[in-house]
């Protein structure tokens, strides 16, 4: 029953914007112009490519977020059995949270986590 | 208390006694669907409205006024006008990434709102790796607003872009690490049982020290998820005009509008959720009586006050501090958030194991 929920919100969502969008159209004006179509920046026009090569400084910060987000993955079901395992759960976390501060560490030292 | 499993279960009976089985299926399926977009519009105007008048509170002016008593059909007057907008189509853009956009937005934040628990019973979507599930729908938002900075072909656009993905991937791991200290308090991913431990006493009181830590880490990384004030420097108008949405005009704008509101909701309602106890009511251990004069108010009383508590919070973080900068946003998240988050988990985990929680 569940997954027919998710489904039905799925197709709901779909449903809504697209409803909304169609009746915005729909009732709205429409005029044409050469200038409406452009882009809107400064008011003066455009100058040059908008898609260029972008900053690297991004991109290894979603290198990293990778990295930790599938950190989080492992760590879920690992948090969920804490109470019963006790003991063995801080150890074998403890482990594991080491390399991980180590790779955080890592990034820290080789100056991955300034924005320049 | 008050529990809607009763009025859902007499609705279900009564409409598989009326219909065959795959047209009740369907007709639940629809009214469902109605209520939760019919719930998500009517939270979205009441933030509006809440936003606005917050914001004039804190600056000491008085927001809207003229529109109906006390201004409170303002928001109305501001949807109409958006949807008599006329929708420009940009000669540059990727045409169907650009209407792509929207769509994803308002999926994400739909399904992580039907995730929500209002009260005993009235939730739509209860998976068993509940918070888990969350996460994961709350962050293909992000996809949404990338693309529609990439697609409006504007260097604004692209600009605001690139700074709320990035600011929103890395905000989304201390949430996690929030979010996967509790769960080591609770023992449980899904929502309902979490909620209903916290019928013994609320989260943030249970884990002392290690739960108000992660309750301060969960507040600030949310005003970076819903992109506000200290870190809306996706959508700086100072500098950016609007951001990603700089190219979206009408409802186009006016959805992504939406979204944002109603992602604010919902960090707030899964903070309330998580820490001060979703619809549990208020309990002190030893005052029998007081906790049973708690029960009396019912659950979604409980869960809405918490959640309008939590964005107040967060409106007036946003009207009181000033805007960052992309490096100190960055620095602020990996350098101090993140260590200071696995930290905390590693303290909640030596509480947990110890047996020093309430």
């Amino acid at each position: 029953m569940d997954l027919v929920l998710l489904f039905t919100m799925i197709i709901a969502s779909i449903a809504f914007v697209g409803i909304v969008m169609i009746l915005t159209r729909w009732i709205s004006p429409r005029t044409f112009n050469r200038q409406k179509g452009e882009t809107y920046e400064c008011g003066i026009p455009t100058q040059g490519e908008t898609w260029i090569h972008f900053k690297a400084g991004y991109y290894l910060f979603a290198i990293l977020f990778l990295m930790f987000d599938i950190e989080a993955v492992f760590l879920f079901p690992w948090a969920t059995i804490v109470q019963e395992l006790g003991m063995k759960a801080l150890v074998g976390v403890l482990f594991f949270l080491f390399f991980l501060i180590l790779g955080l560490a890592y990034a820290w030292r080789k100056k991955a986590l300034e924005w320049k | 208390m008050l529990d809607f499993t009763t009025i859902t279960t007499a609705i279900d009976r009564f409409l598989h006694s009326a219909l065959p089985d795959w047209a009740a299926t369907l007709t639940e399926c629809a009214l469902v669907a109605v209520c939760v977009i019919a719930a998500y519009l009517v939270f979205a105007i009441v933030m509006i409205f809440m936003e606005r008048k917050v914001c004039a509170a804190f600056q000491c002016r008085l927001g809207p006024t003229r529109v109906g008593f006390w201004g409170v059909l303002q928001v109305f007057a501001d949807v109409f006008k958006m949807l008599i907008k006329e929708i420009i189509e940009i000669k540059d853009s990727d045409r169907i990434l650009y209407n792509l956009a929207p769509f994803l937005v308002i999926m994400s934040s739909l399904i992580t709102f039907s995730c929500l628990p209002f009260a005993e019973g009235l939730q739509v979507l209860d998976f068993n790796i509940g918070v888990f599930f969350i996460m994961a729908a709350s962050s293909f938002g992000i996809l949404g607003i990338l693309l529609a900075g990439w697609s409006s072909s504007n260097k604004f656009s692209m600009i605001g872009a690139m700074r709320s993905g990035g600011q929103m991937i890395s905000y989304e791991l201390s949430m996690g690490l929030c979010i996967l200290t509790l769960v080591v308090l609770s023992g449980t991913m899904q929502i309902s049982e979490i909620v209903e431990t916290q019928t013994r006493g609320w989260f943030i009181i249970r884990g002392h020290i290690p739960a108000i830590i992660a309750f301060i880490i969960y507040i600030i990384a949310g005003n970076a998820e819903t992109n506000r004030a200290p870190f809306d420097l996706p959508e700086a108008e100072s500098e950016l005009t609007a951001g990603f949405h700089t190219e979206y005009s009408g409802m186009g704008f006016g959805l992504f509008y939406v979204a944002e509101f109603m992602n604010m909701f919902i960090i707030s309602g899964i903070a309330s959720t998580l820490f001060l106890g979703g619809w549990a009511p208020l309990y002190i251990p030893g005052l029998e009586g007081f906790n049973e004069a708690m029960c009396w108010i019912p659950g979604i009383v409980w869960f809405l006050g918490k959640t309008f508590f939590v964005i107040w919070l967060m409106m007036w973080i946003r009207w009181t501090f000033p805007r960052m900068r992309i490096d100190q946003v960055l620095v602020l998240e990996w350098k101090y958030l993140v260590p200071i988050g696995l930290l905390n988990l590693l303290i909640m985990t030596i509480c947990v194991v110890m047996g020093w929680t309430f």
